[in-house]
């Protein structure tokens, strides 16, 4: 079976063709969705701002210049648009030493459990580093992008890409052994 | 201070993640598995990014999806921005894009083979007409010119696909040209314009006129 590119859609989205922007939403909207959650914790916001980042794609559709992976431009609006949000409430740019206390529920029997099982831990540490990190975790590992791509959605160099993605890897362990699994790494 | 190996391996060890989640170029690729086969601490790490990698998608996907109410704020914002004209020029790389895009393999094949055999079938219905034009007596010597190299005014022409030869005929007569030369590649023939040399700006209202014949599929300035 063939589909349309991405690329294809955004030229008819260009022209003002509704149909396409449907197209270009349902194939993307839950992984835009999903990055922007993990970044603002807020499903109400996250859906507002996902009709916002697709709005800005109808209306500067005609300026793609295919330099990215339309995906890789639609996560750039979409990180903008979740920062803008963040800035506007300083309440919740929590930083790491915070959220790890909160989020650390030493006792908690859902704690004791992650312990039994490392995925599910793991995924609990995945949720604790700082947005920075995560957004770097979710880019690689979710959203697939390239280091070229991640240092554009991010706009850093791809070396900083690099230690980045290395530092919060080394949290994500630090993390883990606080809930008592050692990886022995790093 | 470190070695030459071990920069090269922080740096494999950098690249980890990506080469997890196939992401590297082909080159990157070679050397992170040349790495992992030969360096046993490195294949424990990679399983610890592999690892990661397995979570990071679980945790994600088990995040859900908005609720309709999205799609339906985005459609209502759409309805109520002014309407857009068709930007036909930003897009012709596109459209072409998308008009080949839009065929399937299979299509494209035999839209190819189709050209190649309507280019196929013209060139022979044009030398017929070159022959005809050559030979108004019926004989002529292979050595004899036609007409002296560097004289006249020429073009480049493909002739559309769906052209007959009574439609080309037409056209060369009409227009007063005659067949110099071709089918070059991509079924293009040199045609004369005019006997002598023309100025640049003449040939190229001529080449205008030309264009606008439903005959022509393609014509350039030649010399």
């Amino acid at each position: 079976m063939q589909t349309t590119s991405d690329e294809v859609l955004i030229g008819r989205i260009a022209n003002g063709e509704r149909l396409a922007m449907q197209v270009l939403f349902a194939r993307h909207h839950v992984r835009v969705y999903r990055f922007v959650l993990r970044l603002v914790r807020n499903e109400a916001t996250a859906e507002d701002l996902i009709s916002e980042v697709f709005l800005d794609v109808w209306r500067q559709a005609g300026k793609f210049e295919g330099r990215s992976a339309v995906s890789t431009w639609m996560l750039s609006i979409a990180r903008f648009k979740a920062l803008t949000v963040l800035r506007r409430r300083p309440e919740e740019k929590l930083d790491e030493e915070k959220a790890g206390a909160i989020e650390d529920h030493a006792d908690d029997p859902e704690v004791a459990l992650a312990k039994k099982d490392k995925g599910a831990a793991l995924r609990q540490c995945l949720s604790k580093p700082s947005a920075e990190h995560r957004e770097i975790i979710d880019l690689v590992y979710y959203h697939e992008k390239s280091v070229e791509e991640v240092a554009g959605i991010v706009g850093i160099p791809q070396a900083t890409v690099k230690t980045r993605t290395f530092y919060a890897r080394k949290k994500l362990s630090e993390l883990l052994k606080e809930q008592g699994i050692d990886r022995g790494w790093p | 201070m470190t070695t030459v190996n071990e920069r090269e391996r922080s740096d494999i060890e950098l690249l980890l993640p990506w080469h997890a989640a196939g992401t590297l170029d082909h080159r990157d690729t070679q050397r992170v598995e040349a790495a992992l086969a030969n360096d046993p601490e490195l294949a424990r790490h990679y399983e610890l990014v592999r690892e990661e990698l397995a979570q990071t998608i679980h945790l994600n996907e088990t995040l859900g999806a908005p609720s309709a109410r999205a799609m339906e704020a985005l459609f209502a914002k759409i309805d109520a921005e002014p309407a857009r004209r068709p930007a036909m020029s930003i897009n012709l790389g596109a459209r072409i894009g998308e008009f080949f895009a839009n065929l399937s393999p299979r299509t494209l094949a035999w839209s190819a083979s189709a050209a190649a055999l309507a280019i196929l079938l013209q060139a022979g219905l044009i030398a017929g007409i070159m022959l005809k034009e050559k030979s108004p007596g019926g004989y002529e010597t292979a050595s004899a010119p036609t007409s002296v190299a560097g004289e006249g005014a020429y073009a480049l022409i493909r002739f559309q696909p769906q052209a007959n030869a009574a439609d080309i005929s037409n056209f060369l007569e009409t227009n007063k040209l005659s067949i110099a030369g071709g089918p070059s590649a991509g079924g293009l023939y040199r045609v004369r314009t005019a006997a002598t040399k023309l100025p640049k700006t003449d040939l190229a209202r001529i080449v205008k006129t030309l264009q606008e014949d439903k005959v022509v599929g393609f014509i350039a300035i030649t010399e």
